[in-house]
């Protein structure tokens, strides 16, 4: 079958001999995809920023498809079903996803208990192949696959495996109460939408700070929200500072994570060197921006070694910091419903739609930020026909 | 061959300070900095001890993070450690993942593997079409001039190099006669 291979940092290639999935458990579906996206954090894989990323994997934790076959025990899904698949790999029962913590569960990951399992994001993640690929195996098929509602649209089911949940959930931790100012750091798609649902939650005022002028407007129209360049405000803290009468944000919200630009010393020892687990420029800015007794919220994906943050200023500050995985599963009643009413419109985000042949020029184009493009979706063959 | 470990729950000890009278009584659980995102069941306190699905059959090389006691019910199995890239993962996972020795070794073991990839490649009679696996076609339709940019910088410092080599090679030859 035709699928993504990742052949090292900054090389992907579409490969036509890659074997096809197979049940390998009784709780397993084997899904042919019909959409699939390249995310933001995709990238930190492209980049070979994430440890355990093996050549010859398969990216891709963002995507629908049709139930080609179904595992004994599944009873939830049968052969035919469209749907859409949150990016955690969920079991259902342990501990944590009893508790509604669906990205954090402790039976899909055995590689690593600091994260689930998660498709197509490397060995540390579990080891799965992931959707970028014609078909792709689901495990817990039970838990996690649901069925596109009739009337969706198949692009804006896709943005709810991972995009939408995630920048919902990124306003959701935020805490955010009637009136408050949120800033959210990077205008990428999860930024763009956590400033897009942080008015679902009340917000007075959004702000959105990132460097890439597009992005900046495309958030404007979007979000609806102010939008500023960090690279002609000056101090981005101190500019904050004043736009907020010198009391600093409810709200700071990191959806930037490793791969942060605005800072020679982050931008050096964590991108260039490694000797951290990548640049932590917005979560820096996040809490010194925020008010005393603030919250910062994170998404933005971090390594898992070590990173340079003030944190002597989130105990002075008294700053709660909340972060996780967003929760798909979860949240995917809540955000059905957004999308049904019209309230959130996730499909306006995609600019790119781009043949699952041409892979390595969707990844360039995405990293390097070209074209004007915000959100690219992979279309393999056979899938229009099936959409 | 690992033995399955069946985790205990833990229970106070006898005498233990939640024997005190007004134990929990401010007990509060919205006053949680995860609420809403987590349902609080009081689950956590069985530790392990939950229902699990059959174990999946482990049929390649599954390295396991030595902070869990076993492996989970289900698992990836993309690409199995190999080569020496495999060695340098065997060799990551006797540390923990609060080890620098775990993750840095991942690391080198990823950089290692990339070039195993080209080696692989053409053991199998495959070019890697280096330039197009880096997505150049779409930069040179989008992103030209950066292209030329990068180009004539790459044949510049080539040509100054090889300017330099073959430059340090005629002087030596002059003193050596």
């Amino acid at each position: 079958m035709l699928a993504m291979n990742y052949r090292g940092p900054f090389r992907v290639r579409a490969d036509r001999n890659r074997p096809y999935p197979e049940i390998m458990h009784p709780r397993d579906a084997i899904v042919r995809v019909t959409r699939s996206c390249i995310c933001g954090s995709d990238l930190h894989l492209y980049h070979g920023l994430v440890p355990d990323t093996r050549v010859g994997s398969t990216f891709g934790h963002e995507f629908t498809g049709i139930v080609e076959e179904v595992g004994e025990e599944i009873t939830t899904l049968k052969v035919g079903d469209h749907v859409l698949v949150p990016f955690n790999i969920a079991c259902g029962t342990c501990s944590f996803c009893q508790q509604g913590l669906y990205g954090n569960c402790h039976e899909s990951n055995p590689e690593a208990t600091a994260v689930g399992g998660i498709f197509g994001y490397s060995h540390t993640a579990g080891g799965y192949d992931g959707g970028q690929a014609e078909y792709v195996r689901v495990p817990y098929a039970d838990v996690g696959p649901t069925i596109i509602p009739a009337g969706m649209d198949l692009d804006d089911a896709v943005l709810l495996t991972d995009v939408v949940p995630t920048g919902y959930q990124a306003a959701e931790m935020g805490g955010i109460q009637k009136g408050d100012t949120v800033v959210v750091f990077g205008a990428g798609p999860i930024g763009i939408m956590a400033a897009r649902c942080a008015w679902l939650f009340g917000a007075q005022r959004v702000i959105i700070i990132d460097h890439i002028e597009y992005r900046l407007e495309f958030a404007r129209q979007y979000a609806k929200c102010e939008a500023y360049n960090f690279r002609s405000i000056g101090d981005p803290v101190f500019f904050l500072k004043k736009a907020t009468d010198y009391y600093g944000a409810d709200v700071c919200i990191d959806a930037v994570g490793c791969e942060a630009a605005g800072s020679a010393m982050q931008t050096f020892t964590g991108r260039k060197t490694l000797l951290q687990a990548g640049s932590a420029t917005a979560l820096h800015w996040a809490i010194n921006a925020v008010k005393k007794g603030g919250i910062v919220s994170i998404v933005g994906v971090y390594g898992p070694t070590w990173n340079l943050v003030p944190i002597g200023n989130v105990v002075n500050k008294g700053i709660t910091i909340r972060a996780n995985q967003a929760s798909v599963k979860r949240l995917l009643p809540k955000l059905v419903d957004h999308v049904m009413a019209g309230r959130l419109n996730p499909k306006e985000l995609i600019t790119h739609r781009v043949p699952l042949e041409e892979v390595s020029d969707a990844y360039h184009i995405f990293s390097q930020k070209l074209d004007n493009c915000i959100k690219t979706i992979l279309i393999p063959p056979r899938a229009e026909a099936a959409a | 061959m690992k033995t399955e470990i069946t985790p205990t729950p833990i229970h106070p000890a006898p005498g233990a300070g939640t024997d005190l009278p007004g134990w929990g009584i401010d007990a509060d659980p919205t006053n949680n900095p995860t609420h809403p995102m987590k349902h609080y069941t009081g689950a956590d306190h069985d530790r392990l001890n939950y229902p699990r699905a059959l174990q999946q059959t482990r049929t390649v090389e599954v390295l396991q993070s030595n902070e869990r006691p076993t492996l989970t019910r289900v698992f990836g199995t993309a690409v199995p450690p190999s080569g020496v890239s495999g060695m340098l993962r065997r060799y990551a996972f006797r540390f923990s993942e609060g080890s620098a020795g775990h993750w840095l070794t991942l690391i080198l073991a990823d950089r290692i593997n990339a070039m195993e990839g080209i080696a692989d490649d053409l053991r199998h009679g495959t070019v890697p079409n280096i330039f197009a696996e880096r997505g150049w076609n779409a930069a040179w339709k989008h992103d030209r001039k950066n292209v030329i940019k990068r180009v004539a910088i790459g044949a510049a410092i080539t040509a100054a190099v090889v300017t330099f080599a073959v430059m340090h090679k005629a002087g030596k030859k002059k003193l050596s006669i």
